[in-house]
């Protein structure tokens, strides 16, 4: 935010603006890039989810559009999206039904505000960062239970049913996972939690102590079911469900959860980087001439292909086995690991 | 003057869909416009500088309670966008607890000295940390224990229901499930 200051002072006649003028510029322009970004996101990763489902399936994936290897593929699809009739079905609550997808929206765009891009460079440096991008990303569970219930269709309720019990599962395993490293930083700070990674890769989290190794995997796969993608995409089940909670959706609103999902995507691998792989530090010296803010992309892109490997790979659970999973496995293995933590950092001399 | 407008509007962001939550026909309506509710309320919290009450709110209410709710009322099956017609035989107790309860708040609100109001932002959540474990203990510990005994107890509900599953029941164990 210092950095952004500054440079609007450099704008001739910038300096008689009051704080709080100055403090909306700021919010208005963090806030407008970081929707960019996400848009941006949302557009290459489903070129790169196609690709690499193409990958992992020994074919091409889409090829034509653009010439090389289908680049533009991403963009028809999106103006396609955007050309499509907006349907509200005759029977579906429709003041919810319109509000829905902007709910589901707004909860990820907030939790991005939270995101420590490089030092120094982060939307809202707040607190209670951590626990903040969490506490907001919970609003999308109401957004999603909306969409389903004015959908007015069964198949949509099921699948907002099914959403709303998988996310707040999966957000208690999710939130212990980190805890292991929030008692390392002392802080919930997401910029102390990177800064406290300096120095080499032995110095990241996933490294500093067996059981972060073990929690690493844990929010990772909490993770992939708080994003509602596969082996977890039970609230989309296509063969069961049509298309879950936003199967009435169609052109522009169907365009806002699509977006959700893939910066929900983005935003999980992301705060994995950031908690558990050095965030913004290079992982060898031999790297450090990249810029902070490329580092801290490049490793998020490899956790989300990481995190599309495991979708392409994996069959599909079953509810049962989805929230046995949860409530029975993670949940305990979290809590073994936070206490497994404090005992290590007990005897290894590291308690603050 | 600037922190008026805000406070302005965030109490206006509590109240205007509490005010919905309560005279609204439809039930499910009336579940939605509880989140904004308890975001104004998270927001007047954020701005008397209880940033981590602020955040909990968030989480407790907007990603548990109100889920809760509104499974709950999802469930109800009341016709959508009928009103309900009560009789005087409701309208009179109702009245009379509203009444009381809104004095006894009056009372309470009146007799408190509330401070400054809108303070600086410092980070509380630290303090808070160190107090639970040192001054508060056993508060925590208790409350820790009540939770506990809450869940145990659900979980037993749950698995009550499930053996006798051929009979009828109340609809209570279908919320949980």
């Amino acid at each position: 935010m210092q950095i952004l200051t500054d440079l609007i002072l450099k704008i001739p006649g910038a300096d008689g603006m009051s704080d709080l003028v100055m403090h909306i510029i700021c919010a208005a322009i963090m806030a407008t890039l970081m929707f960019i970004v996400m848009a941006l996101c949302a557009l290459i990763f489903t070129w790169m989810e196609r690709k690499v489902a193409g990958f992992l399936q020994s074919r091409y994936g889409p090829m034509r559009t653009g010439r090389w290897h289908g680049w533009a593929q991403a963009i028809a699809d999106m103006l396609k999206i955007l050309a499509k009739e907006d349907i509200i079905p005759r029977d579906a609550d429709r003041g919810l039904y319109v509000f829905a997808p902007i709910l589901v929206m707004l909860g990820s765009l907030l939790a991005w505000a939270a995101i420590p891009w490089a030092p120094g460079f982060v939307a809202a440096d707040l607190d209670l960062g951590l626990m903040y991008i969490f506490a907001v990303s919970s609003m999308a569970v109401v957004g999603i239970l909306m969409a389903g219930w004015a959908s007015n269709n069964k198949w949509a309720l099921y699948g907002a049913a099914r959403g709303a019990a998988q996310m707040i599962s999966y957000e208690v395993p999710l939130a212990l996972a980190t805890i292991p490293v929030v008692m390392y930083t002392g802080s919930l700070n997401t910029q102390d939690i990177v800064i406290a990674q300096q120095g080499g890769m032995l110095n990241w989290f996933i490294f500093r102590d067996p059981f972060l190794f073990v929690a690493f995997f844990m929010y990772f796969i909490a993770g992939i079911a708080e994003t509602n993608r596969g082996p977890f995409d039970m609230p989309e089940t296509e063969s069961e469900l049509v298309a879950g909670y936003h199967t009435e959706y169609t052109g522009m609103r169907f365009a806002f959860f699509f977006l959700a999902e893939y910066a929900n995507l983005f935003l999980i691998a992301l705060i994995a980087v950031m908690i558990f792989l050095g965030g913004w530090w290079a992982p060898i010296p031999f790297l450090d001439f990249l810029p902070p803010a490329l580092t801290f992309i490049i490793k998020g892109v490899m956790m989300v292909f990481l995190n599309m490997w495991v979708r392409w790979t994996l069959p599909r659970v079953r509810v049962d086995q989805l929230m046995h999973l949860c409530w029975k496995v993670m949940i305990p293995v979290t809590l073994i690991c936070v206490i497994g933590s404090g005992i290590w950092m007990m005897v290894s001399g590291q308690a603050g | 003057m600037t922190g008026d407008l805000v406070f302005v509007l965030l109490a206006l962001l509590t109240i205007v869909p509490a005010v919905w939550v309560v005279f609204s026909p439809n039930i499910v309506h009336a579940g939605f416009a509880l989140l904004f509710t308890l975001f104004g309320v998270a927001g007047l919290y954020a701005y008397m500088g209880a940033d981590y009450i602020a955040v909990t709110q968030l989480m407790v209410y907007v990603g548990g309670v109100l889920v809760l709710v509104l499974f709950t009322v999802m469930m109800t099956r009341v016709p959508q966008g009928k009103r309900a017609n009560y009789g005087l035989d409701r309208f009179v107790p109702a009245g009379v607890l509203s009444l009381a309860v809104f004095g006894l708040l009056y009372k309470t609100i009146t007799s408190v000295d509330w401070g400054a109001g809108h303070t600086e932002s410092v980070p509380t959540v630290a303090e808070i940390g160190t107090n639970f474990m040192t001054n508060y203990i056993f508060p925590f510990e208790y409350i820790s224990l009540v939770l506990l005994v809450a869940m145990i107890g659900a979980a037993i509900l749950i698995r009550e229901s499930k053996n006798t599953q051929d009979e009828p029941e109340n609809g209570d164990s279908e919320v949980q499930s």
